[in-house]
């Protein structure tokens, strides 16, 4: 039959938009679980997971000596080019060439932060730092030189 | 008791006896103005802030809540940033059609406003074809849209225009008919009399079934013909971009953001004078001291209270149904809506002449 048919389409329907309203106003009445995260103004007592990934900065230890030998593992680990290595070669007091970093540049704007560099690195020169405010009123504030200047190579880092 | 029509009438007395006649019609007509934008400006920015504070609640998130005491200055920071956005006109755009559009869907929504009774006693203009006068401007906002999405220029938005034009004609025949079964109870298009018509119980609980079904159609189809999710066909961000106002930026959009929600408020103020009465307060029957209890209310706060309850009934709406596609929308129209709307209207008008309602 027709009709009877019609009739039940249309108190199916009716039916099913009720189960839908009766769900999502049980939501707005019981306002008490809240599913997303408020953004973190408190500072002081924040406290972000250990693997959190916030940019890529290089370590260094109070002597201003790093553990980057400039092998650009790094480099060739970042899927979008974000790290350019600039290397020099320091002259050992026994005449011979070795070859040291220059310049880490790190391009802030491109990094995804995926972890692959960190990951990539021999010598754990590199980690990721808890930092998540990147933003910035000039592209070119972006562009980051990892290693402070005169910093060099730690002892027995190879 | 407070009371708005007191307040009306010292204005006017006041302005006859101090400007000529002409003059103090005149002055009139600017207050009004001046009061209608004032409702628009504050109607806007609460319904803005509430769609959000709603839809947040819904999803079980917080909302907007940094700027201003639980974030209710939101959107005032929104209109002002619109304020001073560079308002853009394409290269290929019909510059004339395109500049008038946002001027001509606002124009529409301040011209509903005319006949709604806000409180006892206070309305713009009372004339004894309300209702009917309501419908018959309503249908103009069509033409808005669709000279916005033609001029565009633009394929997004014409796509968009046409699937509000086919939405908005095929949902006004049963916005029309479920209107017109209270008329056949009331007997009078004018809103005042409709209203006064309610005195002893509102119309949806006064005519049984007929008048609850004639009300869950008036909502659906209300809905659809203010372009709103789940019928928001006509801008479906997913697949039209923003529908007919794609190109316009700044403060020509925020003209057709405004006069969605204005349009809204008016057609929920509509609904509320037709099935719950308006500013009258709730009573029941004859019930002297419970009515006399109700009367303390004053009327505006009634008027107001079933508004936005039937806003809130749309939002509510909006946040849980997906959107409908082409099709579905109409075979919902036609094959559903129109053919109940129609049935319903002949059990009504029984249910008038045989006097079966309360």
């Amino acid at each position: 039959m027709f009709i009877v048919d019609y009739v039940k389409d249309v108190y199916g329907a009716m039916k099913s938009l009720l189960v839908g309203m009766n769900r999502t106003g049980y939501y707005f009445t019981h306002h008490k679980e809240i599913i997303t995260e408020e953004y973190p103004d408190n500072r002081e007592t924040l406290l972000l997971p250990e693997r959190f990934r916030g940019e890529v900065v290089m370590t260094h230890d109070e002597n201003n000596e790093h553990a980057c030998t400039g092998c650009s593992a790094c480099e060739l680990a970042c899927p979008n080019g974000t790290i350019k290595i600039i290397n020099k070669f320091d002259i050992s007091p026994e005449g011979k060439k070795k070859k040291a970093i220059d310049t880490f540049v790190y391009h802030l704007e491109l990094c995804t932060m995926c972890g692959l560099c960190v990951e990539a690195c021999p010598t754990a020169a590199i980690n990721m730092a808890n930092t998540f405010e990147h933003s910035v009123f000039n592209r070119g504030q972006l562009t980051k030189r990892l290693n402070k200047p005169d910093s060099k190579l730690k002892a027995g880092v190879e | 008791m407070f009371s708005l029509e007191s307040l009306t009438t010292l204005v006017q007395d006041w302005l006859n006896k101090t400007f000529p006649p002409t003059w103090a019609l005149l002055i009139e007509f600017v207050i009004v103005g001046i009061l209608a934008i004032a409702l628009f400006a504050a109607l806007g920015l609460v319904l803005v802030i509430m769609e959000r504070k709603v839809a947040a609640w819904i999803q079980i998130r917080l909302g907007p809540n940094r700027v201003g005491p639980l974030g209710i200055l939101q959107s005032t920071a929104d209109t002002i940033k619109l304020i001073m956005k560079e308002g853009l006109t394409p290269d290929g755009a019909d510059k004339f059609l395109f500049n008038l559009a946002p001027f001509i869907v606002m124009i529409v929504s301040m011209l509903i406003l005319a006949p709604i009774g806000f409180a006892k006693g206070f309305h713009i203009w009372d004339i004894n074809i309300g209702v009917l006068y309501v419908s018959a401007i309503s249908s103009v906002s069509v033409i808005g849209i669709l000279m916005a999405g033609w001029a565009s220029n633009n394929k997004y938005s014409l796509l968009g225009a046409m699937r509000s034009g086919a939405q908005m004609v095929s949902y006004e025949l049963s916005v029309g008919l479920s209107v017109l079964s209270i008329i056949v109870l009331t007997g009078s298009l004018n809103i005042n009399d409709i209203v006064l018509s309610q005195q002893n119980g509102w119309w949806l609980f006064k005519a049984h079934i007929p008048a609850i079904i004639s009300f869950v159609i008036f909502i659906i189809a209300i809905t659809a013909e203010t372009n709103r999710a789940p019928f928001d066909l006509s801008e479906a961000e997913s697949e039209l971009t923003a529908g007919f106002h794609t190109e316009y930026s700044g403060m020509k959009f925020a003209l057709f953001f405004l006069s969605e929600y204005i349009n809204i408020f008016i057609v929920c103020a509509i609904g509320a004078t037709l099935f719950l009465g308006g500013w009258m307060p709730f009573h029941i029957g004859n019930w002297e001291s419970f009515n006399h209890i109700m009367d303390y209310i004053p009327s505006f706060i009634w008027f107001f209270g079933k508004t936005f309850f039937m806003i809130f009934l749309i939002m509510w709406f909006r946040w849980t149904f997906p959107r409908l596609r082409v099709d579905q929308l109409l075979n919902l129209e036609w094959k559903y809506l129109l053919p109940i709307s129609m049935v319903n209207l002949i059990v009504m008008t029984l249910v008038a002449i045989k006097g079966w309602h309360f």
